[in-house]
Order: structure tokens, then C-alpha cells, then sequence
């Protein structure tokens, strides 16, 4: 597996309905070809500090309906470039999830109300299991499709493809 | 048991029994993808060491969003792109041509098609009975590569539409209520599939619009069934043998099903800043506006222009208000040159602006200022989406964008003579 199956890292808390303007506004599609300059301004609409306070390894964990609006893949990418290890969502817009798992960034659909702003994560992706060290709750998360599955473990669709050539089903 | 139109087109291209919630390999008629997300689709395409196109007459790259270029770095992401269709012998429509979901109805979608798009906007060729959606620029190039890609079959709501619209009402009312009512994320994974007597008398047009906002709830896609007024629009856009029936079985299972009597709406607005939170245009009577903007995938074609033009004839704007017109094509334009909409328009007060999707996103051309409040014929009213997240943006139709753009605060357009 290339991608790795345990995430660690602190949660950075945010609500329903975090739309691709949210992750990253059409205002810097003149950065899109200057990706370091372009991950700068991640999340800046939801949370104006995020970019400065986010970690290796931390994860993002929304409510539902995350990563509505364009199909701007840059939206999965500056999170990547962040250092996001993984997204904890109750529910995800479909493009946003191909986009995600497409660039081997994992995400999983599960119960969030558990976990506050700040709290300590542990994902165990093998197990499929989520920790919450800060307040002891254990939850669980929904499979993902085999194709999709396949695509996370290559570490993106481009590996994927390089590796076997065509869509394996 | 029979199947929805999703299903079969999915099951006819993929040479299978395709079901909703299968995963399917398909080929693809039409990709494409924009000046936004053409350079990281470009770049992806190259990390794949493949050196040609699948179909080079069948990828398009469009340059509607950032032209003419406001920076250098958006010029620069122009020349990737030219010289990416010089080397690959792909189509490539130059900035002025239009929006890309406005030069694919008029150019290429065909019922029964599949087309993706690196664009959210790609499910518009639902109208014409394609089976469009959009992707991510990763998506987007193994299509470029391979030709086809994977998809899960959608299940499928079934939108029955009935009744006459009353006067000023129309097909964006209809859409803006069918997203209040289905919500943002209502139809999240699965296709919106168009039904009822009221469908046979709408035109492309109106087609196009509610199908564009089918991702405005979450959707796959938004697709119609093709009939006499497809084909009479693939015969004025000389392709009249793309002409297929496209229609769901009898018996087809529908996950869930929505009436709607158009009879029964009223002029409708989505409030900021979310899509789904709509309410009758009537309630927001006194909320000033700054900027009107009329155009967009949704709202920026011919017929738009028309609704906009025949209530701001011999009128003139408010004088606190800034009206910006951007058509959604060259040939929508034209047409509206020689038919006197836009000289209607201008004389009104009007910024005239370039085909393309100009204001909609927030890069150029009509950036909102701090406080301020924009009416737009658009799709999406996120916070932040037309450049600054201090501003706040409402959705409604063209009518409602232009009696607005007259009193200088949300307006029902029944009011107006």
C-alpha cells in the first residue's frame, strides 16, 4: 500500500456545506499553475488561519456535504499540500471524493459529531478504525468501492494507471 | 424489471446489464476541459508518459473563463494550453467563442451521448439527453488517454413536471424551487431524470438551465428525454442525424419521485449564501442591489437575453445599480445583435461584457466590493464565489435579474408592466 494506513494528527473542526470557493476561491485561479503559492490560500474562507496553524498530518473533519460546487481538483490538492493526512466528513460531494482519492488523499464518511475542534485523531485505514484520544470515542467508516480503494492504495488515479494500465473493476 | 434512462444509456455504452450501483467502464463521446482546470488536466496527462490522444477530434479545450486574460499567469496557462492542442491535434475554442457548456449544446452533445468535463457544469448536456458530467482535471486526462472511464450507475429521481408557467415565471423559478426543495446535498450520487407534459413545450433552453443546476443538489446528472424539440435543435445546428430517442423504460425503478405543477410557482431567489436556501422574490422586496448580473452557463443564452431586454425596454437602470450582460456564446451574440436585444440592453445602461462566464466565479470583470450585494442569473451563491467573501450574491431569473436592475432592490417581476 503506498499510501499510509495510519493517519495521526489533530482535527481541524469545520460545518456543513464547505464548498470548493471555501477551499480555494476562484479569485487565485491565477495561481493554479504555481501550486506552492496556490496552498497558501487553503481553506481561507472557512477558517482565515487554517493555512498558518495546520500541521503534517493533521486531518480536516466536516459535517455534511463536503466539497460542494466546482470540480476544481485543486481544492483536493492544496488540502494535500497542506499536509492534511486525511478528510473525516458525513457526507462528500462526488466530484470532490474522485477528486480526493485521486490525488491519494483519503476520505472517509462517518459519524463527526464526536470530534471537536482539536482533537487527537487516529485513523487506522486497514482496521477501519477512527480513535478519538481526546475524548476516547471509537468510530467506524464506510467502505469505499473497490475501484476507489484500489486507486487510494496506488496513491492516485496517474500511479494507478502507470501501474496497471487501464481501470481494473 | 425495466430501466431509467441513466441506466440504459450507461448498460447500451458499456456493452453490459447495467444496474444502479454497479460500476461500469464506458467510452465517451465528448471530454473536455477548460482554462481553469485544462493546465493541471495537461500536466497530469504528461506525468502518464502517454504520447497521444485517444480521440483528438473528440477532446476540446475551451478558454471561456479567464479571457481576455486579466494577468499573466492566466496568459501564460493560455499558451500551455494552445500549444498542448498543436501538439495533440485536439480542438481548442480561443476566449470570445463562449461558455463550454454553451458551445458543447450548440456543437456537439447528441442524445444518448456520454460526455465528461473538467467542469461541475458539464451535467448542462443533460438537456439535450446526454448523459454529461463533470470530473476532476485526473479524471479528465485518463479520459484524454484511454477514452473512457469508470462510473457508478446513479439510482435515479424521477422529476415530474406538469402545469403552464404563469407570466414571468420560468425555467430557472422551476430549478431554484426543485433545489430548495431536494436541498444542497439531496441528490448527492444519483441522476435527476425529467418527466411530465410540461417538458414537451420547453426549449432547449429552458432544457439546459435546470439540467446545468442539477449539481446545485448534488446530482450526477440532469437528464430529458429526447423528442421533437431535440431533434428540431439538432436539425438548426446541422447535426440532425445525431438525432437518437432517448427514454427510460415504463417500469424503470426510481429511487425517489417529485411532482412539481409549474402552474403553481411564483418568481423564486436563492438567498446567501448557499443554493438551496430559496424563498419567493417577493419576500425580499426592499433588499438592494449593486450589480445585476444576466449571462452564465445557466441564464446567458438567447432566449435570457430576450426575457431581459422585453422588461427593460425604454427603461433605464436604476442609477445605483450596475448591470453587467455577458452572453454565453458568440453565436448568442450575434443573434441578439441582429434581433436588437442588446442595443435594448445597452440603451438601458448595460456593461456589455465578452462571451465567456466573466463574473460568475470571481476572478474579473464585475468583482464585488466589501458589503456589497449581487443579483445574478448564476448557479452558485457561495460565500466568496464572485471574489470577495464580504459580499453577499442571490440567484434568480432573468426576469427577476432585470426588474432588480430597474428598482434597485429585489423585485418580483409580476410587478413590473
Amino acid at each position: 500500500m503506498t499510501s499510509s494506513t495510519v493517519l495521526k494528527g489533530k482535527a481541524f473542526k469545520f460545518g456543513d456545506d464547505i464548498s470548493t470557493d471555501h477551499i480555494i476561491p476562484g479569485r487565485y485561479s491565477h495561481l493554479r499553475s504555481n501550486l506552492s503559492e496556490l496552498a497558501k490560500h487553503v481553506m481561507e474562507d472557512a477558517n482565515p488561519n487554517f493555512a498558518h496553524k495546520v500541521a503534517s498530518g493533521d486531518l480536516i473533519v466536516a459535517g455534511k456535504n463536503f466539497g460542494l460546487g466546482s470540480s476544481r481538483e485543486h481544492a483536493a490538492l492544496v488540502i494535500k499540500l497542506a499536509g492534511v493526512s486525511g478528510i473525516l466528513a458525513k457526507s462528500v460531494a462526488r466530484i470532490f471524493y474522485r477528486n480526493a482519492i485521486n490525488q491519494g488523499l483519503p476520505v472517509l464518511i462517518c459519524d463527526t459529531d464526536k470530534i471537536d475542534d482539536g482533537d487527537e485523531i487516529e485513523v487506522n485505514l486497514s482496521k477501519g478504525e477512527i480513535i478519538n484520544h481526546t475524548n476516547g470515542a471509537c468510530l467506524t467508516f464506510g467502505k469505499l468501492p473497490r475501484v476507489m480503494l484500489n486507486i487510494l492504495q496506488a496513491g492516485g488515479l496517474i500511479p494507478y494507471i502507470r501501474e496497471y494500465g487501464d481501470f481494473i473493476i | 424489471m425495466g430501466k431509467t434512462l441513466s441506466e440504459k444509456i450507461l448498460s447500451e455504452k458499456s456493452g453490459t446489464d447495467a444496474r444502479a450501483g454497479d460500476i461500469v467502464i464506458a467510452p465517451v463521446d465528448l471530454v473536455f476541459a477548460q482554462d481553469t482546470t485544462g493546465p493541471l488536466t495537461i500536466r497530469q496527462f504528461k506525468e502518464m508518459k502517454h504520447s497521444s490522444l485517444a480521440n483528438p477530434q473528440r477532446t476540446v479545450l475551451f478558454l471561456d473563463h479567464a479571457v481576455p486574460s486579466p494577468n499573466r499567469q492566466l496568459s501564460n496557462d493560455h499558451t500551455f494550453l494552445r500549444r498542448f492542442a498543436e501538439e495533440t491535434g485536439c480542438l481548442i475554442f480561443e476566449g470570445g467563442c463562449g461558455i463550454c457548456h454553451q458551445l458543447v449544446a450548440e456543437m456537439f452533445a447528441s442524445p444518448g451521448d456520454i460526455i465528461v468535463g473538467a467542469d461541475s457544469h458539464t451535467v448542462t448536456a443533460g438537456g439535450l439527453g446526454a448523459f454529461a458530467t463533470g470530473m476532476g482535471s485526473s479524471d479528465i486526462a485518463i479520459v484524454f488517454a484511454l477514452g473512457k472511464t469508470w462510473f457508478r450507475v446513479p439510482e435515479s429521481f424521477k422529476i415530474t413536471i406538469e402545469g403552464r408557467f404563469p407570466r414571468r415565471v420560468g425555467a430557472k423559478d422551476l430549478v431554484l424551487h426543485l433545489i430548495g426543495a431536494l436541498e444542497a446535498d439531496g441528490a448527492t450520487y444519483k441522476a435527476l431524470e425529467f418527466d411530465g407534459g410540461t417538458i414537451a413545450r420547453m426549449t432547449i433552453s429552458d432544457r439546459l438551465t435546470i439540467a446545468n443546476m442539477a449539481v446545485e443538489a448534488g446530482a450526477k446528472v440532469g437528464i430529458f428525454p429526447s423528442d421533437g424539440v431535440t431533434r428540431r435543435y439538432l436539425t438548426s445546428r446541422g447535426r440532425v442525424n445525431k438525432y437518437k430517442a432517448v427514454y427510460p423504460d415504463v417500469d424503470a425503478e426510481y429511487e425517489r419521485a417529485v411532482a412539481i405543477d409549474v402552474a403553481e410557482l411564483e418568481p423564486m431567489v436563492a438567498v446567501p449564501h448557499t443554493v438551496d436556501s430559496v424563498v419567493p422574490a417577493r419576500m425580499l422586496t426592499g433588499t438592494k442591489v449593486d450589480q445585476v448580473f444576466i449571462g452564465t452557463c445557466t441564464n446567458g443564452r438567447l432566449e435570457d437575453l430576450a426575457v431581459a431586454a422585453s422588461i427593460l425596454k425604454s427603461k433605464k437602470c436604476h442609477p445605483s445599480v450596475r448591470l453587467l450582460v455577458a452572453p454565453a456564446s458568440q453565436q448568442v451574440l450575434t443573434t441578439a445583435l441582429r434581433a436588437g436585444y442588446i442595443e435594448t440592453l445597452i440603451a438601458a445602461g448595460a456593461i456589455l461584457l465578452p462571451p465567456g462566464c466573466a463574473a460568475c466565479f470571481g476572478l474579473h470583470q464585475g468583482v464585488l466590493g466589501d458589503n456589497e450585494v449581487c443579483l445574478s442569473t448564476a448557479n452558485r451563491n457561495f460565500k466568496g464565489r464572485m471574489g470577495n467573501p464580504d459580499a453577499s450574491i442571490y440567484l434568480a431569473s432573468p426576469a427577476t435579474a432585470a426588474a432588480a436592475a430597474i428598482t434597485g432592490e429585489i423585485t418580483d417581476p409580476r410587478e413590473l408592466s
